[in-house]
């Protein structure tokens, strides 16, 4: 369960919003420059400023540092160290564990995404893909309780992307790992049988089951459509 | 040649870069991380020594770790001599003059490094010192090697702090610069000529060797990594 509000201006853009996530998954829809991906930043830590106040599981963590949230964010922009092997990146957020300990955690990560083969390679080796799958492993390997999603599965083409996801949602079930995902692409929310947050101008504009919220979506751009015709004849 | 101004001149310029780049990491880093607005007084005073004429800084430091200042009497207090016209003196007068040589590119190096391997370590829980010793240090590491090349020149070229601050005392505080200037002074050109010949060598030999590695060029081409 999250429950946030910020209220942050940068520039002309003013993101306004006060919410509570409390679905397993939740999928934040809405077109490009409406807030998603600075939502995303702000839960995660990576972004600062305004009034925020974010609870994970009834715990206030706005003022802990992005390390210390038990937050997971992938991106399309998989970020992977270029310098170090597949499994030296995936171990990169275990701490605390034994050598053996992170080594089974890093092999059961690399399995999950389907890229166990990949260990030993070198980052530059990897394709597009590939790439998404092991920053998906990095991402879980901690065991987040909150994992973020940012429209991370683009170089996936649409049947590896589903796979993934149907593979993911119930390994993420039993862990108790939440999912908040940005996205643009509404098969997504169809897919995952999501809440669905739609997001506009940096504020929620509608929230609910997604076969509800991107119907209304669906009946205002119709509405938007009639009343252009109408005007224009 | 003036053998022992030359190993003089390069146990100065080693001393020098060596306390340079353990200065110039976290310093770099505190730049490039840092968040206040005081930041920006910090890197105009770490390139003050860029514009300030050597003899000038020297003056400032002969008069601060002289007896005059409290600074000075502590010093003299706890090392039993003044640091002005000692080898240790210079050590601390070349880490001062030459500090931009190393921040400016190590701070360089690390802005240069894609923000995204930044959040990334910091979402999987890297404190700063991690955060850039497994990633921005290993990814701005050319920038090292140009910053330690850059300070060890510059410190063996150094003439004013050094004559200001050591004055000419052989085998404490006479480097190659040194020599070469009394050597010009005293008309003794062919001396001077394989003094000037033997620095210029060593600066052209270094610079080769940075651009032979691409770290020259990435430098001044400021180019992202990673």
């Amino acid at each position: 369960m999250v429950d946030c509000s910020f209220d942050l201006r940068r520039g002309g853009f003013h993101l306004r919003i006060a919410c509570r996530f409390a679905s397993e998954w939740t999928v934040i829809f809405g077109p490009s420059g409406a807030g998603k991906s600075t939502l995303l930043r702000m839960l995660a830590g990576l972004e600062r400023g305004g009034a925020a106040r974010i609870g994970v599981e009834d715990k206030e963590v706005a003022d802990l540092p992005a390390g210390r949230r038990r937050i997971g964010l992938l991106t399309q922009q998989a970020a992977l160290f270029p310098h170090l092997s597949v499994s030296a990146n995936v171990s990169y957020g275990l701490h605390g564990m034994t050598r053996e300990a992170r080594s089974v955690r890093v092999k059961e990560m690399l399995e999950l995404v389907e890229a166990k083969n990949l260990a030993d390679h070198r980052i530059s080796d990897l394709s597009g893909g590939e790439v998404q799958r092991v920053a998906l492993a990095r991402a879980l390997a901690p065991m987040p309780r909150l994992l973020l999603l940012d429209e991370p599965f683009s170089a996936l083409d649409g049947k590896a992307s589903n796979e993934l996801l149907m593979r993911l949602q119930p390994w993420l079930r039993e862990r108790n790992i939440q999912v908040i995902q940005a996205t643009h692409d509404a098969t997504d929310a169809f897919l995952t049988n999501a809440e669905v947050v739609l997001l506009q101008d940096g504020q929620i504009v509608a929230q609910g089951p997604a076969f509800e919220v991107l119907q209304t979506e669906r009946e205002r751009l119709t509405r938007n459509l009639s009343a252009a015709q109408k005007s224009a004849s | 040649m003036d053998w022992q101004a030359l190993l003089l001149t390069l146990r100065l310029a080693t001393l020098t870069t060596a306390i340079l780049l353990v200065v110039a990491v976290p310093l770099a880093a505190l730049l490039v991380l840092g968040r206040s607005r005081w930041l920006v007084l910090v890197e105009a005073l770490t390139a003050l020594p860029l514009v300030l004429p050597p003899t000038v800084l020297g003056f400032f430091l002969l008069v601060l770790l002289g007896p005059r200042t409290a600074l000075g009497r502590v010093i003299i207090g706890v090392l039993g001599h003044p640091l002005a016209f000692s080898f240790s003196g210079l050590v601390v007068g070349s880490v001062i003059y030459s500090l931009p040589f190393a921040v400016q590119p190590i701070t360089a190096g690390f802005a240069a490094v894609n923000p995204a391997l930044v959040d990334a370590a910091r979402l999987l829980g890297a404190g700063t010192p991690r955060l850039v010793s497994t990633v921005l240090l290993p990814l701005a590491r050319r920038s090292i090697v140009v910053a330690a090349v850059l300070s060890f020149l510059h410190t063996v070229g150094e003439f004013g702090v050094v004559l200001m601050l050591g004055g000419d005392i052989p085998g404490a505080t006479r480097t190659l610069s040194i020599v070469l200037y009394d050597q010009v002074e005293s008309f003794d050109y062919a001396a001077a000529m394989r003094t000037a010949v033997a620095l210029l060598t060593m600066s052209i030999v270094a610079l080769v060797a940075i651009y032979a590695t691409g770290a020259g060029r990435r430098m001044s081409q400021g180019d992202r990594r990673g």
